[in-house]
């Protein structure tokens, strides 16, 4: 038995697998379920300053290449995160990441303030959810500047409240220059970035109704296609910036997982593939990381990280 | 280790509309998905919505929906006519099952008729002997009896809370009468959770089997988006459930007291 645990951030985790943010996560008991599944650690859903309606069905269609989103990050508010946090605290000891959203600057200080005081052992701001272009996608994800700004207030509110969470900024793929945006988020005080929200936005298109078939029209792809890109945008930003990266997009296996820690991933995202291989999916790519490791000699998992750099 | 290719809508057409009460009618579609009793599938309306139904009969040829109008979505469901389309996906989630020969006992409150009536099909095939209890506010409400009457080795057994038809009572009280007085093997519930929490407890009292289909807030269909998770198993009851047997209902704290809306909110009942 290799050793899977990881440290992320000063964070210890049993294994680098975590519930990654969109997926479930929407109550305490579906991340303990995650946990008990065989995570090493869970992400929220995106968390709102005040309730967030999602969009209409549908709103996932999945096919065995991919799967496209348009949830629309439906929210109940900060009294459900309160309980929710607190509940899984009570039934699960594994390190919980707390994503939050806004639709303004002034939504993700206010949401930054709201989750210092529940304590999450990682902050996860989302700047780049490709489903909500309107309200904040695009802007704040592809831009230097916005993506820094957040950043700063977010660490700020911290600072102010003198607590000491990390912070990760979970970057969009959809930029020119993903390696400049994470450089202006860690030179803004962020402590991580995780890498990657969803491809696109794309679309699909019913031939027989000549009608795109999510209700949004447009939404997030994920799945197994676009693990190739995931691993050389962590590749890049590991090689440039060292940071502490979770990569995530199209890790279904163990050795998939194994790929994105050699690119440069502490921590490995898991979401659309509870879709293509159950909800078990986190203990399965587990047990195939252990029997890669014991396989090949590997004692400490920790030793791949970045491995493909050298 | 993939699935195939089956989570896109695919296009039905109406092939029959028979209105079944004043609330309720079956939708009769020119496609089967291989449905099961107890499974649902997603019924789309392009540049409106989808909303998940459970399955009122699915013959190999033709899947039956009955659908009362309760909310925008099945309003606009009822304004269809024959020939016109919609998109159907699923199945999706767990089936009844029962064994040749068993002695069942079938609870169905309100629409809960039209699920319930799948499954006598299928039972009453396997050589069950079924107690079919249904109940409703009144007379006009019930659903699907005359079938359910014809059913070979059906005993249907009908209750109104104004006395209109049948007992004059809850279905719920029928059902006691019944598993006091004879030997039943298992409980099957589809209906309002109140009514499906007195089944739970009358089973778990006498130590016999049940089934309860148990509904929750469903968006995608297919355990991705969380919402319908119940809490305590922590699963969601698109994939673990509907159908659920009593040992995994008693694990949810949730039932009988609460469920969450499009949001993940406790609404309590």
């Amino acid at each position: 038995m290799a050793d899977l645990s990881v440290e992320f951030c000063g964070v210890k985790f049993k294994n680098p697998i975590v519930l990654a943010s969109g997926v479930l996560g929407v109550t305490a008991d579906s991340m303990a379920q995650v946990v008990r599944n065989g995570a090493g650690g869970v992400t929220t859903k995106s968390l709102w300053p005040r309730e967030h309606i999602g969009h209409n069905g549908p709103v996932i269609i999945s096919t065995e290449y991919f799967m496209l989103n348009a949830v629309g990050i439906p929210d109940a508010g900060p009294e459900k995160a309160r309980e929710e946090i607190a509940r899984y605290r009570e039934v699960c000891g594994a390190p919980l990441i707390a994503n939050i959203v806004g639709g303004s600057m002034e939504d993700y200080v206010e949401m930054a303030g709201i989750v210092a005081d529940l304590k999450p052992d990682i902050i996860e701001i989302n700047i780049s959810c490709p489903n909500v272009e309107d309200e904040l996608g695009k802007p704040m994800a592809c831009s230097l500047v916005k993506g820094a700004d957040v950043t700063r207030l977010v660490k700020e509110v911290l600072a102010k409240k003198g607590v000491n969470i990390p912070v990760t900024v979970k970057l969009s793929p959809n930029v020119e220059n993903i390696v400049g945006i994470a450089n202006s988020v860690i030179s803004a005080g962020a402590d991580a970035v995780t890498a990657v929200n969803t491809l696109g936005p794309g679309m699909a298109i019913d031939i027989d109704f000549a009608e795109p078939i999510l209700a949004n029209r447009v939404g997030g792809l994920s799945g197994p296609g676009m693990k190739p890109l995931t691993v050389k945008y962590v590749y890049d930003i590991y090689k440039t910036l060292k940071c502490p990266i979770i990569g995530t997009g199209g890790v279904l296996t163990g050795r998939d997982a194994i790929e994105l820690m050699m690119a440069g991933a502490t921590l490995v995202g898991v979401g659309s593939a509870v879709w293509f291989r159950g909800q078990d999916v986190f203990g399965q790519i587990v047990a195939e990381m252990n029997e890669w490791c014991d396989k090949n000699g590997v004692a400490k998992v920790s030793d791949l990280i970045g491995k493909a750099q050298k | 280790m993939l699935k195939i290719n089956n989570n896109l809508p695919r296009v039905a057409v109406i092939k029959n509309i028979i209105t079944e009460t004043e609330q309720v009618k079956t939708f009769v579609l020119d496609l089967s998905l291989g449905a099961e009793p107890g499974q649902f599938v997603n019924v789309w309306i392009p540049r409106m919505n989808e909303k998940p139904f459970s399955v009122a009969t699915d013959n190999g040829l033709e899947t039956h929906l009955s659908i009362a109008s309760v909310g925008p979505f099945s309003q606009k469901l009822h304004e269809l006519k024959v020939g016109d389309k919609v998109g159907i996906r699923g199945p999706y989630g767990t089936k009844f099952t029962c064994e040749s020969g068993q002695h069942l006992l079938l609870l169905a409150g309100g629409y809960g008729a039209a699920p319930l009536y799948f499954f006598a099909q299928k039972a009453s095939a396997m050589g069950c002997m079924v107690e079919f209890v249904i109940g409703a506010r009144r007379k006009d409400l019930l659903l699907f009896t005359d079938r359910i009457s014809q059913l070979k080795n059906v005993n249907l057994h009908v209750a109104t809370n104004d006395g209109s038809a049948g007992y004059n009572g809850f279905n719920t009280d029928l059902m006691t009468k019944i598993v006091e007085e004879q030997k039943i093997d298992c409980i099957y519930t589809v209906g309002p959770e109140i009514m499906m929490m007195k089944a739970v407890n009358l089973a778990k009292e006498k130590g016999i089997n049940a089934q309860i289909s148990v509904e929750r807030y469903m968006k995608c269909g297919f355990g991705v988006c969380g919402n319908c998770v119940v809490d305590g198993l922590g699963v969601p009851t698109c994939i673990s459930g509907p159908v659920m047997p009593l040992e995994k209902v008693l694990q949810i704290p949730d039932f009988g007291k609460y469920h969450r809306d499009n949001l993940g909110k406790k609404i309590y009942y």
